[in-house]
């Protein structure tokens, strides 16, 4: 595949997650545009972040609610925590599931609370595959010398 | 310092959260501003305690050990006057109100954009 069309397939599959699938929002082409010859890294960077973050409080929030009583403000810390990451990269199904958690959390609903873990491990999963999808679509096209397209909604 | 046309915005991110100091720092970056980070409002509070001094704090709600309601609080009693916005993602009106109450210039909805923090820049730095 040449470099031509390695761009097109990037901002095709780009816009597909937001326009169609709803997996990132605005605030993910908003990090987009922070991304410079300074730091060309920066997308790849703070998105490694978030894996990173994610993992350790999925299984922090599963602990947390596998005690016999479970402290639930520690669980609405964590979620608090994974709402703004979430928030902040624009993987906003992710984020919209943090919301329903946070409910659960106020009403102590433990049940609730299971379901949503188990969603949110669900979006997170998804989200995850995609954007390492796009990642190694961005490598594909440096290695083959082309730039990183920018794309708008 | 000062912050006249000659000298260099230098702003404080105080936020528990990774991520959204790195975009927020990167963000100050782009828009011309030296940006200094930490992670909660205790660190806040000693930094400017130690006479460090800033054009800007874009000051976080929630946040462990200190969060940015109390924060904002005991640098206007040590009589900071330096401009801090208050950035959360909650953004009721209740808690613009007690962000306002407790000490801040502004409130802004996270998370921070470019557009919002140019625009922020506008109003209180014009020159």
């Amino acid at each position: 595949m040449d470099v031509n069309q390695l761009q097109k397939r990037f901002v095709d599959y780009t816009t597909t997650l937001v326009q169609e699938k709803g997996f990132l929002d605005d605030q993910f082409n908003q990090l987009q545009q922070l991304q410079d010859e300074s730091n060309p890294d920066f997308v790849f960077e703070v998105v490694s972040v978030f894996f990173e973050d994610t993992d350790r409080l999925l299984n922090e929030l599963g602990k947390t609610l596998d005690q016999q009583n479970v402290d639930f403000k520690k669980v609405d810390a964590h979620v608090h925590q994974l709402k703004g990451s979430s928030s902040s990269i624009g993987a906003q199904r992710v984020r919209n599931v943090c919301i329903a958690f946070r409910n659960c959390c106020e009403e102590q609903n433990i049940e609730g609370s299971l379901r949503c873990l188990q969603q949110l491990k669900h979006e997170y999963s998804l989200v995850k595959n995609k954007l390492e999808y796009l990642f190694r679509l961005e490598q594909q096209i440096l290695a083959a010398g082309g730039s990183i397209p920018t794309w708008n909604e | 310092m000062s912050s006249n046309s000659n000298t260099k915005l230098i702003a404080l991110v105080v936020d528990d959260n990774k991520i959204m100091r790195n975009i927020e720092v990167k963000l100050l970056t782009k828009l011309g501003v030296e940006a200094c980070e930490v992670y909660n409002g205790k660190e806040a509070v000693d930094l400017l305690r130690d006479e460090n001094e800033f054009d800007l704090i874009l000051m976080d709600l929630n946040m462990p050990v200190m969060n940015g309601l109390e924060a904002t609080r005991l640098l206007r009693e040590m009589g900071v006057t330096t401009r801090i916005i208050g950035l959360s993602s909650q953004a009721s009106e209740y808690v613009r109100e007690v962000f306002m109450e407790a000490g801040v210039d502004d409130f802004v909805e996270k998370p921070l954009s470019h557009t919002k923090l140019a625009s922020i820049l506008t109003k209180y730095f014009k020159n």
